[in-house]
């Protein structure tokens, strides 16, 4: 299991297990989006905020 | 020997639905690349890199990214799901409603202005409530219930100075009292493949907005509707989101293209990502 340190309030967060580049987590302690950039070793970065023409 | 199909899937996050249509491409053994479209760039003298793909799968969140990209994927040649004519009636309100329109496929009652004067005039003309929409977004974000003039008059103002040129195509819809749910179909090629009521409390219903999913029996009248909204628009892999309007029955609120079913797939028991991926591949059999 990696773990990651919030770049926003440096909290351990866990990575489940599947998990994939790309994928968006939510930091468990301030909530903030997190986006995974690698996985080995794991690294995050702060997700990009949402932009006016997201959506499906 | 045959060659192995190469497929590329297009995306700007991966989200479950991402994870899924991976799994299934895996699952099925082809040959597959992720493509991130902030990563991508296109030398439009060069399609030879993109014309390496039997077809690409747009899954982007970003409306102008997907259309641009599915239009030079096009362009170069290269079959997508969905087409870029698809994506761009789809990912646009008023384009949805005008080709609705344009078949005589049931929608709510809707209307559009250039400026706030105008769209003013539209309102009234309509009787309040109505919904002000705008015609690119999402997830149910930037939708206003107008209850009377006063409201018309701040959010026009607001949409005319604050938001983009975009905001100022005055998208004006009926409010539909709905019977606190609406009703999402999937449709995939020529089949409706499961429908599912969104319940919530508030008056926008979407999942993105806490809305509840439910399974919905596929009636005749659901699938013709939905067969027909989907046609209406150039068919493919899409969403068409159905009202139930206390007059008019059954009508198609707005069809989606690049489709989020994190709580259809579930909630339907239906494989919904290994249909979206077989269907990918027989577009690019259809082609041969």
């Amino acid at each position: 299991m990696s773990t990651i340190v919030c770049p926003e309030c440096e909290a351990q967060v866990e990575l489940a297990a599947g998990t994939e580049v790309g994928e968006i987590l939510v930091c468990s302690d301030c909530g903030v989006d997190l986006e995974v950039t690698a996985l080995e070793p794991a690294t995050v970065q702060l997700a990009p905020m949402e932009q006016e023409d997201w959506g499906e | 020997m045959q060659r192995r199909l190469k497929i590329g899937v297009l995306y700007s996050r991966v989200r479950v639905e991402e994870k899924w249509i991976f799994g299934a491409m895996e699952k099925r053994g082809i040959d597959y690349d992720r493509l991130d479209d902030r990563a991508i760039h296109f030398d439009l003298d060069n399609a030879k890199p993109w014309q390496q793909y039997d077809a690409v799968l747009e899954r982007s969140i970003s409306y102008n990214s997907g259309l641009y990209a599915l239009r030079l994927l096009n362009a170069f040649g290269v079959p997508t799901v969905n087409t870029a004519s698809v994506a761009e009636v789809c990912g646009d309100k008023l384009m949805t409603s005008a080709a609705l329109a344009r078949d005589g496929v049931p929608q709510p009652h809707n209307a559009t202005a250039f400026t706030t004067e105008a769209a003013l005039e539209a309102i009234e003309a309509f009787g309040y409530p109505v919904v002000l929409k705008p015609v690119v977004g999402s997830w149910g974000r930037l939708l206003a219930k107008v209850n009377d003039r006063d409201a018309a008059e701040a959010v026009l103002e607001h949409k005319s100075t604050l938001g983009s040129v975009q905001h100022s195509v005055f998208y004006i819809q009926e409010y539909i009292a709905k019977p606190g749910r609406d009703i999402r179909a999937v449709v995939i090629g020529d089949k409706v493949l499961t429908a599912m009521y969104r319940k919530s409390e508030h008056w926008i219903t979407n999942t993105a907005r806490g809305g509840e999913g439910e399974l919905c029996p596929i009636t005749p009248e659901i699938e013709d509707l939905c067969l027909r909204a989907a046609k209406s628009v150039g068919g493919g892999v899409l969403a068409v989101d159905l009202v139930e309007h206390p007059e008019k029955g059954l009508v198609v609120n707005e069809i989606n293209h690049t489709m989020e079913f994190h709580t259809m797939q579930p909630v339907s028991g239906i494989d919904i990502a290994g249909e979206i991926v077989e269907y990918t591949v027989n577009v690019v059999k259809e082609k041969f």
